[in-house]
């Protein structure tokens, strides 16, 4: 079968690829387009190491079928910081120690972002329950809750 | 090192590689591709005991696309009868780990590889290599393997003269064990059971190799240790270590499940035979079917004491399953049980067992959760029975300087009665735990301690001053956890300068002198010790160029804050001389300014924990739920204490989900059927409070800073500490983990 052609944007990126109908999306991204930020934990969808937004909504790129893409809007791990500036919440991330091994924290900071994005003011259990669909292994999640937490009160503070 | 004056060590900065881990830059083992590169998927058993008869692999290596196959028969081969030794590895057992010889010995045992130009391809023709098995029945639990009828995994296996599943035995004795009994007033004597957990590292194994015409190999994969990696390939593909260099790439997790490798030999032999550079990739599913866990587990444990509370006899059986090939960790169950307590008399004895799973590897102090989960637990019943404090009673038994050991060391300045104090006298101990029966919920309180030996060993370090006066410090150890910041850190106390003038790497084989593996609570340890030793070598030649430009004796030069100065009134008046003052004038003074130490470090003493819990327990739904945790921990000297709290947090929510969740479940073939993230239930954000830290520095007095390493005994005491949190609220004991709902469920209705 012919490759199927995708255009579509990433990281406000137009970006075009050639794909087979069954690729996912984070095969695309880490095989096809050297985007290798978002990470493969497992493939499934249960540990949200390839988080991304699509149109906005976080979603696990591993579950997404590529030509689904068309004419969408992707924002991945890289499309966070605006050149040498890091995002508040990479900058928290480093400051709070929020990652150990690191291979986690693509897809955490990703969901974090959307969390704020849609509950700029998150309680704890919020932020607990938001990202139970992604795992860490390493840090027990404390760190990384405080830290979205505290980037919370911090953008909101400077807003 | 006076930790008053210290201006790095002890400091939050940030870790030098972490820009790149929060923009998706660091590279992982997966992340690596190379032109002309090719894929390779790996065949595994079907059949959890089978012997393999034959294989062909004509019909898949006429599939166009198909570059290379590989069997066992590609690789060295290691007579059963002779042992290799790596390190702590038998290569008879991880060559037949990597490729099945004989006999494909669980579900998901590897058979063969291929490398093709594309992955579907790859993995097409693993689907065409035809495998004739002789199915056997198989063993999964301990109880199948050592019954007397078990099907025998390994006929040259001998268990007390005859064929057998028991691979190995370990004793450990002191005293007499029957005249304690004796002596004691009461004695207590309880079996458990613990499941195989998975280490459960979100990064799964994965490796890209590239091997040229002229026989050299480079390898870049994510592990615990690049020096293993090439040790050990170069053993099991017959490649001098001089042709392989091992490149670490960033690695996602390990927990001591990437102290051993399962690909990097196998791509080797791939790459060898297609010319091409390979990628092999592990999927979660693989991971789980075929690497890890660490053993599941039977025990008996029997505690004889006086009225007062003094253990005088201590007594334990452990039976730990190996999984396919032997290796289970009994030193961390047999020793590590008892360890922690000054017990006259003890006899603790450890059985190795082989069974249809996947090879166990290490993780995160190894057998230690197992054993002071049934040592903790019965302590709990004693202290009950004679109605002291559990902490008390543990203070009144606990290891001290000068303690001989059960398993045989005397210990040095240890600091176990202090992480006891230090819960004893923190307000969690001592607050209210209100039950809300109303509410369907009742609540329970428990304690725990454990051990861990640390480690040290061998490591390699080099501190080079660049020509712009800034530093370089290469060290031969992946970092897991965040030790390029520990390093960055004490690099920057001792030549006084800014944390950020200085960049911490880690070397490749061919790079940085041999160093051991990343694991045992010994990297900061050792490496501490090791970029220490290079750094003050640095700071005599610092001296000595400067003492050269004032042509004054170098014993007369002072280095501080980032500067040489006259050290005293009598050696001169001089401005002083900058650390980039000194670099800039290096090449006409004398040459480069470097230095590096290889040694094989010494003086780890153990590290203890003591962890408080509060849970509640849903008696509808058998629901455990953690709700408040503080766990103390003597690390000697928080060289970045963030990262030492982070292993103390993390290592704390692995014991949570060890005790309250997780296991492998296997259907009547012997193959997992909870292969995956989602029924394979490790702990989520959701599922845990806040974990308390209390991080004691009482300083390792045969350690520069003070560390004692801290990585593993987080995991030693949770285990036991929920289990008697769980028993407090419901007032019904518990003998086997994980405390799943319908186990809990089943003992409330009991």
């Amino acid at each position: 079968m012919a490759k199927m052609h995708i255009a579509t944007t990433i990281n406000g990126e137009p970006t075009e690829f050639l794909c087979e109908p069954h690729q996912s999306v984070l095969d695309v991204l880490r095989n096809t387009l050297g985007l290798t930020g978002s990470k493969e934990g497992c493939g499934t969808g249960d540990c949200g190491a390839c988080s991304i937004t699509l149109d906005g909504r976080l979603v696990c790129s591993c579950l997404v079928m590529a030509p689904e893409v068309e004419g969408r809007q992707i924002t991945t791990i890289e499309g966070m910081a605006q050149g040498d500036h890091l995002h508040p919440l990479q900058q928290k991330f480093l400051e709070l120690a929020a990652l150990q091994c690191g291979i986690c924290t693509p897809g955490f900071l990703v969901a974090a972002k959307a969390l704020l994005e849609q509950n700029p003011d998150p309680t704890e259990s919020e932020v607990r329950f938001w990202l139970a669909g992604n795992l860490c292994r390493c840090t027990g999640y404390d760190k990384i809750v405080r830290a979205v937490l505290e980037t919370a009160a911090d953008m909101k503070g400077a807003a | 090192m006076n930790a008053i004056d210290n201006k790095w060590i002890g400091q939050r900065t940030i870790r030098p590689d972490g820009a790149d881990k929060v923009t998706g830059r660091a590279c992982y083992s997966a992340d690596l591709s190379m032109p002309g590169m090719i894929w390779a998927k790996v065949l595994r058993s079907p059949h959890a005991h089978a012997v393999i008869r034959g294989i062909n692999t004509a019909k898949d290596e006429a599939l166009p696309g198909v570059k290379a196959v590989v069997t066992a028969a590609d690789m060295v081969e290691f007579p059963l009868d002779k042992s290799v030794m790596l390190g702590i590895q038998d290569m008879r057992w991880m060559s037949r780990n990597m490729l099945a010889r004989e006999k494909a010995l669980f579900h998901g045992h590897p058979i063969a590889a291929v490398a093709a130009i594309s992955e579907e391809i790859a993995a097409q023709a693993c689907k065409l290599i035809e495998v004739d098995y002789d199915v056997l029945q198989h063993a999964i639990e301990i109880e199948d393997a050592i019954k007397p009828d078990a099907p025998i995994l390994h006929d040259f296996v001998r268990h007390e003269g005859q064929k057998s599943n028991i691979a190995g035995t370990m004793v450990i004795k002191q005293g007499d064990i029957e005249a304690g009994f004796a002596e004691a007033d009461i004695v207590i004597e309880r079996s458990f059971k613990t499941r195989p957990v998975h280490q459960g590292y979100i990064e799964p194994h994965a490796c890209t190799v590239s091997c040229t015409a002229d026989g050299k190999v480079t390898i870049w994969s994510s592990s615990q240790g690049q020096f293993m990696v090439r040790g050990m390939t170069s053993l099991l593909t017959g490649i001098p270590q001089s042709n392989i260099r091992a490149i670490p790439a960033e690695i996602g997790g390990g927990f001591g499940a990437k102290t051993i490798i399962y690909l990097e030999p196998v791509a080797v032999l791939l790459s060898k035979k297609s010319g091409r550079p390979v990628k092999l990739v592990m999927t979660r599913d693989e991971v789980f079917r075929s690497t890890g866990p660490t053993s599941g587990s039977m025990s008996t444990i029997k505690i004889g004491a006086k009225k007062d509370g003094t253990i005088v006899a201590g007594q334990g059986t452990f039976y730990l399953q190996a999984g396919a090939l032997p290796g289970s960790p009994l030193r961390g169950a047999v020793g590590c049980s008892f360890g922690p307590y000054d017990i006259p008399n003890v006899l603790s004895v450890g059985y190795d067992v082989l069974c249809n799973r996947s090879k166990v590897a290490a993780y995160r102090a190894p057998g230690a959760p197992i054993g002071a989960y049934v040592m903790e637990s019965v302590l709990d019943e004693l202290a009950e029975a004679l109605k002291i404090d559990p902490l008390e009673l543990r203070l009144k038994n606990s290891a001290k300087k000068g303690t001989k050991a059960s398993y045989g060391a005397v210990f040095g300045a240890i600091t176990f009665e202090e992480t006891i104090r230090a819960i004893k006298e923190h307000p969690h101990y001592s607050a209210p735990l209100e039950h809300a029966p109303e509410k369907g919920v009742l609540r329970g309180r428990g304690v725990a301690s454990g051990f861990w030996y640390n480690a040290g060993g061998e490591s390699s370090a080099q501190v080079n001053i660049t020509e712009d006066g800034n530093v370089t410090v290469t060290t031969g150890h992946p970092d897991v956890g965040g030790s390029r910041a520990s390093i960055a850190n004490v690099t920057a106390e001792l030549l006084g300068i800014e944390h950020k003038r200085i960049s911490v790497l880690i070397g490749d084989t061919a790079s940085i002198g041999f160093s051991n593996l990343t694991g045992g609570s010994r990297v900061t340890f050792a490496s501490a010790m090791v970029v220490t030793q290079s750094a003050e070598k640095v700071i005599a030649q610092l001296r000595e160029r400067a003492a050269k430009i004032w042509k004054i004796d170098p014993e007369a030069v002072a280095w501080a804050n980032g500067e040489a100065r006259p050290a005293g009134p009598n050696a001169g008046q001089f401005p002083p001389l900058t650390l980039k003052d000194l670099a800039a004038k290096a090449n006409e003074m004398g040459g480069p300014i470097g230095a590096g130490v290889q040694l094989t470090t010494t003086g780890a003493d153990p590290g203890f924990a003591t962890h408080v819990v509060d849970v509640e327990v849903d008696v509808e739904l058998g629901i455990v739920r953690v709700l408040r945790y503080t766990a103390a921990q003597d690390v000697g000297r928080a060289l970045h204490p963030d990262y030492v709290e982070g292993q103390v947090q993390g290592g704390v929510v692995q014991g949570i989900g060890w005790a309250l969740a997780e296991e492998y479940l296997y259907d009547k073939q012997g193959r997992v059927d909870n292969a995956s993230f989602l029924d394979y239930r490790m702990p989520v954000c959701s599922d845990v409070p806040f974990i308390e830290p209390l991080v004691l520095e009482i300083p390792n007095p045969k350690h520069p800073q003070g560390v004692r390493g801290a990585g593993e005994a987080p995991l030693v005491p949770p285990l036991a500490a929920i289990n008697n949190a769980v028993y407090n609220a419901l007032g019904k004991r518990f003998y086997s983990l994980p405390l799943s709902p319908p186990k809990v469920l089943a003992v409330i209705e009991g």
